[in-house]
């Protein structure tokens, strides 16, 4: 007991006391200063609002692939099932530089989309399929387990008494799934918005345009401005708090709401 | 009789297709036969839906799955190999490579092991005894999963560094931490400190206190009920842990970064070679790096499937 306090202490207590002390150093007026500088706002707003729309596209496509994993019987679908997880195994740089490469003007990808006049490496749509590449994972892994564990009888029950399958799918199936896909959601939402080695490499990094927020807490601390960067890092982390917050409230709405079989 | 329990648990929106209240009969009222006559095809398998939509859905996961997973698998290995197997084998033998390597095998020694005493000493703590703030203690061991590894680096800037609270201290005793190896290890122990605990927690919770309680009572000293009962009970869920925190120890990339410091041949560990590479435009070298990294993203990826598999095993038994 004393070694895990001591121990939870030592590595993460003192660690995060000292980012609020830091950030207690600064004035008010200071703190607001750095947050609402053009740059800082401009960053928060690429990191935050390209989170949400990548946020977005895991939830449609996240709903797919797990419908296609679990519903579905095709060849290679426990090959798809595992690959779903190499989102969270492959080691950020190694995503980074991966995407890049096959986005770029002459990558795989990159050269075929230039060809219709779509830039990705080096735009702010290189930071959002960054972010939808470490997302998929939350979203599918989040949603199979309770998709799997659906009471099958709701369904014979709805199409028996006269519903059609797409009445079926969206007024009875979707419904129990809403927690779980709201879970999934805040999960990849979260991540995305603290991401930094799989986006820095795609992003091209301009002040502004397509600088995200933990890069900007890395250039601040390389300029010794130490203030600045525990600013903007305090910020991410409330926004983060915030974000588990809710995930928890969601967690406990969804065990109200979903009957116990 | 399955119909009857499928409703009892039904949701508000099934009830509107249910006016009646004796649901057992379920007599088709006028309005459902309207819906009825609109999909003769769903109504032969009410449990899927029709084969062209199917198709889609599968093909949609499996084009999406393909494109933005597996294609830049393969375009690592594809650039690894672009100028050669020669090539590949140079770059991994350069001194720089092989000096990031050693320390990304050092670090994750070090931090495996740490992380490791602490998660089965946490999840022993939270998982056989009561006590007040362990919620507060589950929540905090979550929190570097929850936080940017940018953050989780610059709270040891913050700490060590030049301007930091022990930073004058430790330099007027001549010690390093930022910008070297300890510095490095503290950032990854953070960043892969709820591993092992999370993966002890729930399986101890599971499997009670009963047969160390057993084992105490018929005169066996703590150190021997935990080695010979709790150890033998947990020891696939521990492999478990200690594997996702090895493959995110030899991996983390943001918060190293931040308190590396990137010395040369000293303070780069194998995902920070891989930017500077990147970097400098030597795309053979760093995806060279970059595939031992994906190779071993890979091999986690497989034996995860198989402890998974062996968890459910060992769960089946004696899970009444």
């Amino acid at each position: 007991m004393g070694l895990t306090l001591t121990w939870l202490s030592v590595i993460i207590l003192i660690p995060l006391a000292a980012l609020f002390l830091k950030t207690f150093e600064l004035s008010l007026d200071q703190f607001w200063g750095v947050i609402t500088s053009r740059r800082t706002l401009n960053a928060l707003k690429i990191s935050f609002g390209l989170s949400f729309a990548a946020a977005c596209v895991n939830l449609v496509m996240g709903t797919i692939i797990v419908w296609a994993l679990v519903r579905y019987r095709f060849p290679g679908r426990r090959l798809f099932d595992a690959i779903v997880d190499i989102p969270f195994a492959l080691p950020t740089a190694v995503a980074g530089v991966a995407l890049t490469q096959l986005f770029a003007q002459k990558g795989w990808l990159g050269a075929p989309l230039a060809e219709l006049g779509i830039k990705v490496a080096f735009t702010p749509i290189g930071i959002f399929v960054a972010m939808v590449f470490i997302g998929i994972p939350f979203v599918v892994r989040t949603v199979q387990p309770v998709l799997i564990d659906l009471d099958v009888e709701i369904e014979e029950a709805a199409a028996s008494l006269g519903a059609n399958r797409w009445h079926t799918v969206f007024r009875v199936i979707l419904p129990s799934l809403i927690p779980a896909l709201l879970t999934g959601f805040a999960l990849a939402f979260a991540r995305a918005v603290g991401e930094y080695g799989s986006v820095i490499f795609i992003a091209g990094n301009l002040p502004n345009v397509s600088e995200i927020a933990p890069l900007l807490v890395v250039i601040r601390l390389s300029e010794f401005r130490y203030a600045d960067a525990t600013a903007i890092a305090v910020v991410m982390l409330v926004a983060s708090f915030l974000i588990i917050f809710l995930i928890n409230r969601l967690q406990r709405w969804a065990q109200a709401r979903i009957p116990v079989h | 009789m399955s119909m009857q329990t499928g409703l009892a648990t039904s949701t508000t929106q099934l009830r509107t297709y249910a006016p009646s209240t004796d649901v057992s009969v379920a007599a088709p009222a006028p309005r459902l036969e309207i819906a009825r006559g609109r999909s003769t095809a769903a109504r032969q398998n009410p449990r899927t839906e029709p084969g062209p939509i199917r198709f889609v859905i599968i093909a949609l996961a499996v084009t999406f799955l393909s494109v933005f997973v597996v294609l830049p698998l393969v375009v690592v290995f594809a650039s690894a190999f672009s100028k050669g197997v020669g090539a590949y084998f140079a770059a991994l033998a350069e001194p720089e490579a092989l000096a990031a390597i050693k320390l990304t095998l050092l670090v994750a020694a070090v931090s495996v092991t740490l992380n490791l005493v602490f998660g089965v000493v946490a999840a022993w703590a939270i998982s056989k005894f009561e006590f007040t703030g362990k919620t507060f203690l589950i929540t905090l061991i979550d929190l570097p999963f929850s936080v940017s590894p940018v953050i989780s680096g610059l709270v040891f800037v913050l700490l060590f560094g030049a301007q930091g609270y022990f930073g004058p201290w430790l330099q007027a005793h001549n010690i390093h931490i930022l910008f070297a190896v300890p510095g490095i290890a503290l950032a990854t122990i953070f960043v892969t400190f709820p591993f092992v605990a999370r993966a002890l927690i729930p399986l101890m919770q599971e499997q009670g206190t009963q047969e160390e309680e057993a084992a105490i009572s018929l005169g066996a000293s703590g150190l021997q009920t935990f080695f010979r009962v709790t150890l033998p009970n947990i020891k696939w869920g521990l492999l478990y842990g200690v594997l996702l925190c090895n493959a995110r120890a030899m991996g983390e990339f943001g918060a190293v970064s931040v308190v590396s410091g990137h010395i040369r041949g000293e303070t780069n560990t194998m995902p920070l070679l891989v930017e500077i590479l990147y970097n400098e435009y030597q795309f053979v070298a760093s995806f060279a790096i970059a595939s031992l990294l994906a190779m071993l993203a890979l091999i986690t990826l497989v034996v995860k499937t198989v402890l998974e598999r062996r968890l459910d095993e060992t769960e089946v038994p004696d899970g009444d």
